[in-house]
């Protein structure tokens, strides 16, 4: 699946979009492999409360199930208007 | 008619020298339109618009603009703010401010959140 990062979190990890090989069964099971890669990721994703997460371009929670998901983005809160 | 057009506005200190606007191509697009649509649904409207830019603009600049058309102005006025709301904290866009010294993402508001709490009981 992709994995796409918007605003400080593409900046703290360094790219904006990914390619992930995955079986993880929920977003907060993505979210724990991604973090156990590197210091980066980890940051990234130090305080899931500060942070909103899309499953194929829909608002949704961590406990979301990722069984035929193709995208999944992270993001902090909208701040448009 | 009403329509709503939103500006840059300067910070108080007035060092804002130029704002980023991100937003995620595809999710947005889809948010706007579905915004625009529920208010089509929750009031009788002749026609509901809705336009954010994005990139870099400068202070004075506009940043977006609603705008709804109804027989009764209670429901063009009310509809408009409904967009408003909904646009602020449901549409994915993400504001970045660049001042002299730096650049800094600006944090949602509580209360942008709370202003769709609303629209749940109307």
């Amino acid at each position: 699946m992709d994995v796409l990062y918007f605003a400080w979190v593409r900046e703290r990890i360094g790219h904006p979009k990914e390619r992930v090989e995955t079986d993880a069964a929920t977003v907060a099971d993505l979210v724990a492999e991604l973090s156990a890669r590197e210091e980066r990721y980890a940051m990234a994703f130090s305080d899931l409360s500060a942070l909103r997460v899309a499953v194929d371009q829909d608002l949704a929670d961590f406990d979301a199930p990722l069984d035929g998901v193709r995208e999944v983005a992270f993001f902090p809160p909208m701040t448009g208007g | 008619m009403v329509s709503f057009t939103g500006i840059v506005r300067n910070r108080p200190d007035g060092a804002l020298e130029a704002m980023e606007i991100e937003h995620y191509p595809g999710m947005t697009e889809a948010a706007l339109e579905q915004i625009a649509s529920e208010a089509m649904e929750r009031w009788v409207l002749s026609d509901a618009l809705v336009v954010h830019r994005f990139g870099v603009l400068k202070v004075g600049e506009p940043i977006m603009m609603v705008a709804t058309a109804a027989r009764h102005r209670a429901d063009a006025f009310a509809s408009a703010e409904f967009l408003m709301d909904y646009l602020k904290s449901r549409a994915p866009f993400w504001k970045k401010e660049y001042v002299a010294t730096g650049e800094a993402w600006v944090e949602a508001r509580a209360e942008d959140e709370a202003a769709l709490d609303r629209w749940q009981n109307e």
